[in-house]
Formats: structure tokens, sequence, C-alpha cells
């Protein structure tokens, strides 16, 4: 993997929807680099933008969304250019792809699984009929589809839930894209399953050689797969840095909520941390830092002013006033501590200049 | 251990559709103790869901005994028992935004059971036992005259937990009742249903398929696997010893929230076929003092030996 080549590119974006007459803001100015050959995670809660965000890499956006301001740069051009369809064609499914959440909604039921392949080759390779059947078979292979010949003539209702998800990652896969979004691929599918086709992915990764990103509220998909971790709330992300240093030494007060919150790290019979009140509504202007009602080490700036991001290593992020060398010390809670001790990360334990 | 509250017997359920008959649930066998939290960890398919709705007599059982405090509620039963038995076991599903009527207020939400039963003398009563059901999972009385899209995921699964409050039930089947909500809300619901154990003494059979969360739940876990039990114990024992290759399995696929883990992580795939059942077939066996799997006598001196 070569960290320091950027294949995508986001600045300053910012993405509004029109809801009933009135204007909600789902990303609010979200910068972000992707790295060829990485894998990114981006993690939050539903509601925090993070499908929108990955939405605008492919022009998908509902109709009563725009891009109000920011830019996305890939293969040396911004993407928020292209105005057309027919523009976004050439780069979605072809250069930048999608696997969603269940396998059913993405494949017609009344067509046959291998045409729904060929089809796909057909349209963006401009391949004869009979070429772009023997690469439909070879991808069906290469995703773990046994007896393929006669698997081919078969419809989506004859595959159980996890071969549907393989069939959509070899149609994803059919262009050859450069980047591979999965949005929480396998939030529908059996734990066996979800590792089966976590793995398959990965090894497809190293194969084909594509940058993904993947989406999902679970924290340990996210430990299993991620080189990278961007953590989202309302709408911008709020910490980001490699899955070890956002596992075993995170920084942002949200952060250590959701950790806190797992119950693989609760005692049992202790009440696991509930991270209090709701995320607040995007329909108005938010003023300071959006976690802090429901922040128990928020300060009296969190309610003021927005904090900027502060840098904890060359990899590593957070967007709170903690990290301000001014800010008071503040001990992160207990699970928080018990990640720490698990990554061997003792050096900024318990220093009272933390984050500098 | 406290008291028996919940026993099933051998039991097995069939569905039919036309000529063809599917067996759901086989042989099935455990015990749910008085405030106990009883876990049921499988697939989707295997069949523990079925368990859950056979038990409330949403199905019926093909085969086999429910016996619920003493007494026998599987099969035909007196109006009188059906009563009993509704008001006693009630359910929470997994879906908050599908299990809540949209066009009916939280207040009639929560006294449908009561209505159905005649169990208020007044509305005073009535209207009493509905804000005791919503301040006991951390709504308000203000929420009464609400409808269910005014509220939030978790919300939501609460007024689902508030309604069957309000019936005031001894035993509550909890059927995935976190998998639909969001990772920090999760923790809220969790907590509920645990201080309510820890307050009225309430037991749980607590559907699931997340081991991460059956691991900090539960009492004790039955793994089942296409509607068998495959093994049961506590569930410290069965993290510290499983048995049974496809409880193995489903250990090894746990996605853990520890990036070092899962780097090491090897993934076991059960493969059914690995069990030698043709000169000596399986049976339910007690390896370990109350750690019971499903295996013939060659696997049982197998399982023993690679933990002594």
């Amino acid at each position: 993997m070569d960290q320091n080549k950027g294949i995508l590119k986001v600045r300053d974006l910012v993405v509004k929807f029109r809801v009933r007459r009135r204007e909600l803001t789902a990303i609010r100015s979200v910068s972000l680099d992707l790295y060829e050959g990485e894998t990114l995670a981006i993690v939050g809660e539903s509601g925090s933008g993070k499908t929108v965000l990955t939405k605008t890499f492919t022009g998908m956006l509902e109709s009563n969304g725009r891009i109000a301001a920011g830019s996305i740069e890939f293969e040396g051009r911004n993407l928020l250019e292209l105005k057309t369809d027919k523009e976004w064609e050439k780069i979605r499914g072809v250069k930048i792809a999608t696997v969603f959440q269940d396998p059913m909604t993405s494949l017609n039921p009344l067509k046959r699984i291998g045409i729904q392949i060929t089809e796909v080759i057909e349209k963006h390779q401009k391949l004869p009929p009979e070429e772009a059947r023997r690469i439909a078979l070879t991808l069906m292979e290469k995703v773990g589809i046994k007896d393929v010949e006669k698997r081919f003539y078969d419809y989506p209702f004859q595959y159980s839930g996890g071969m549907r998800q393989r069939i959509v990652i070899a149609i994803a896969l059919a262009c050859k894209p450069r980047i591979l979004i999965c949005d929480e691929p396998t939030t529908a599918l059996d734990v066996t399953i979800q590792a089966q086709i976590l793995d398959l992915i990965r090894s497809l990764q190293r194969d084909y050689g594509f940058t993904t990103i993947y989406i999902t509220h679970d924290l340990g998909v996210v430990a299993n797969v991620a080189d990278r971790v961007a953590v989202m709330y309302s709408g911008q992300i709020v910490e980001y840095g490699s899955v070890r240093e956002i596992f075993y030494d995170p920084r942002h007060p949200y952060t250590w909520a959701l950790i806190s919150s797992l119950p693989t790290l609760a005692r049992k019979g202790e009440p696991l941390y509930a991270i209090p009140g709701t995320p607040p509504t995007l329909f108005n202007e938010i003023k300071g830092d959006a976690f802090a009602p429901r922040n128990r080490y928020a300060l009296g700036i969190d309610f003021e002013e927005e904090p900027p991001f502060f840098k904890v290593s060359e990899s590593h992020y957070a967007k709170t006033w903690l990290l301000d060398p001014r800010a008071p010390f503040a001990d992160p809670p207990h699970a928080v501590k018990l990640m720490r001790k698990k990554g061997n990360i003792y050096a900024e334990g318990g220093a009272a200049e933390a984050g500098k | 251990m406290n008291d028996v509250l919940l026993s099933v017997k051998d039991l097995e359920v069939t569905f039919k559709n036309g000529k063809e008959t599917f067996t759901a649930v086989r042989k099935v066998n455990f015990d749910v103790h008085e405030g106990e939290s009883f876990a049921l960890v499988g697939e989707s398919g295997s069949g523990k869901t079925t368990i859950g709705r056979t038990i409330i007599r949403i199905n019926p059982a093909t085969k086999g005994e429910i016996f619920f405090a003493g007494k026998k509620i599987s099969g035909i039963i007196d109006r009188e028992l059906d009563t009993y038995v509704i008001r006693n076991i009630q359910m929470i599903f997994q879906d908050p935004m599908a299990s809540l009527n949209e066009r009916a207020t939280i207040d009639y939400i929560v006294s449908e059971g009561l209505y159905n039963f005649g169990l208020f003398k007044d509305e005073n009563e009535r209207r009493e036992k509905v804000f005791k059901a919503l301040n006991d999972v951390g709504l308000l009385e203000e929420h009464a005259e609400r409808y269910p899209h005014e509220f939030s995921g978790g919300q939501r699964q609460r007024i689902c937990i508030a309604r069957v409050l309000a019936m005031e039930p001894k035993f509550i089947i909890a059927d995935e009742p976190i998998s639909a909500l969001d990772v920090s809300i999760r923790a809220q619901v969790l907590n509920l249903l645990h201080d309510l154990k820890k307050e009225r003494g309430l037991s749980y059979l607590f559907i699931a398929h997340d081991l991460t969360v059956v691991r900090y739940f539960a009492d004790r876990i039955g793994v089942i696997h296409q509607g068998e039990l495959k093994e049961l114990a506590s569930t410290e024992e069965l993290f510290a010893r499983p048995l049974h290759p496809y409880t193995r399995s489903l250990l090894s696929a746990v996605p853990m929230p520890d990036p070092d883990v899962e780097k090491e992580k090897r993934l076991i795939v059960y493969d059914p076929t690995i069990h030698e059942y043709e000169k000596e077939g399986p049976s339910w066996r007690e390896v370990f003092p109350g750690h019971f799997v499903l295996a013939n006598s060659g696997e049982e001196a197998e399982y023993k030996a690679a933990y002594s």
C-alpha cells in the first residue's frame, strides 16, 4: 500500500437537503483523503451522514439534495463539475462502484444471475456477448460461487443471502473499479457469513488492487477490515487516524463514548455506558461542538465555538477542544483506558498534556 | 439456582406447505429459572424465533410439551390458562419501527393489553398504570399523547418495553431486541432490560445472533443450529470451553472491536459432515456439570480430553 498516493480528495464538502420546505445540512464541511490501495472505514450512527457523504462520490444524491460547497478531486478533475447522468456513468459503477446493504434490492429478481453480470460487462466494456459471458463466469468463480455453469442460469431467489451478496460484489467488480464503496455490506447477514464476505472482499482487494471504503456502525467490522478510520457525528468527521490509533488511543469524547458503550468491554452486571440524549437536528445551525450537549467532558467553549482539528500524530487528528493546550485534563472512561492497555499504549496514558 | 419457571421438553415444530413438511425445531429441551436470562443463539433460519413464538402460542407445538410455572401451556388449554399465559409471557420484537401501530397514540398502545383483559378499575387507574410503565422505561407522562413517528428508534423500543411492562409479566421473550438499533442506543435498551430483571426478578428468553451482546446479558446460553440445540452451558463456561464445532465456528466469526485481536483471528468454518453418526447417533450429554452438548460417545470423550 502506498500511503502517500492520494486517489480521492474531498475538500470542505457541504450537502444540503430540502425537506418539507426547510433546508437540512446533512454534511457540514467535510474534508477527507483516500489513499491508493487502503481500506478506510467510516463509522457513525444512523443520520451522521456517512452514506450521504459517499453517495456524492458517485453522483447518487437523492433529487432533493444538493452540494452547496466544496470539491471532490478524482483522477485530476473535480467530480462536482459533472452535471448529466451521462457524464456520471463514466465514473459510477466503472471507476467507483458501490455494494449496498441489502443484496436483494440491488439485484433484479426477474433476471437470471448470469445475465445480470453479463449485461454490466457488455454495457461498460463494449465486449461481444461470448466474451462478456466468459468474464462473468470467471467473476462468479472469483467470488466463491461453486458450479458456476449451472448457477449462471439461476434466479436471485435461488441464492442464499450470503451468495447474493457475493453476486453483487461480482457485479461491482465487473468493470475493475478503482474504488469500491461497501455500505454496510454485511449488516443483513449472519455472523458466520459476514466473516466470509469480509474475507472475500479483502482477498479480492489484493488481487484487483482497488481501494475500499467501508461504511458501518459495527466497530467489530471496523477492527477487522480497516487500515484507517474516520468517525462521523452530525454531518462532520470528528476524528480520524489509523485503526490502532482510533481503537487504542482515541481522543474525541464521541469516540470514547462509542467505545464505552460496547458490551465486550463491560463488566458483567455493571451498566453499559449509554450516551444520553439524541443527536441535534440538522435543520438548525449548530453552534459550537455538535456533540457538546451529550458530552460529559464538554467545556464551556464547546457551546460557543466549533473546535478545529488538533493534531495527535502525523496520521491522527481529532476535532475537540480537549486537545487544546489550555484545556483541563480529561480522564478518559474506563473502557478507553482498558483499550490503551490492550494496545500497549502507555506513553501518553496519564500525561496532563495529552494531545500535544 | 432458583425454581424452574419455564420448561421446554422435546419440542418439535413442523410447518406444512402443501405436501411438504419442514421441521423447523426438533427435540429441543431447556429450562429457564426464575430471575434468569437464558439466551438462544443461532443464525437466521436456525429456529430460535420459532421456539419463542411457540412458547407464546403463536405457532403450535407439533410434538413435546412446554410448562410454565408448573402448568402445561402447549397443546389445547382452557380459556383461563390462555389468559394467564398472555398476561405473564410477553414478547419484545426486533424492529420497533414495524411493531408499533402508527395511527395509535402511545397511551393507547401501552394500554391495549389492559383494555383486552380489563386490568383496571377505572380511567384513573388505567392512566396511572400507563404513566408508571412509561416512567419505568425512562419516558415522560407527556409522551403518552404522542404518536410513534415522533420518537427515535431507541425510544420506540422503550415504548415496546413499556407496553410489555404494563401487563406486569413474569417472563419476557426478547427477540433480537437491539439488533435494529444504533450502537449508542443499544446500551440504553440493554441497561433497561438489565435493571428490570434486577428490580422485579423478571426472567428472559433472549433470542439473538450477536454473541458479544449475549455474553454481557445472559446467564446461560443455548446454541441452536438447523433446529437442534447443539450446546448449552452457563455463559462463562461456554466462552471458556466451547465444545461443539458449530459453537466454536460461531465464536470465531464474531468480529471483536480490537484490531490486534482481529489481525490474529482465524475463522473456523463448521462442516456438518464431519460428524460420524452412521454407527452411533448423537444424544444430549452432560460433559461437564451443567454443560450439555449434542454428541455421540466418541465425541464426548474427545471433547472431554480437549479440556483436561
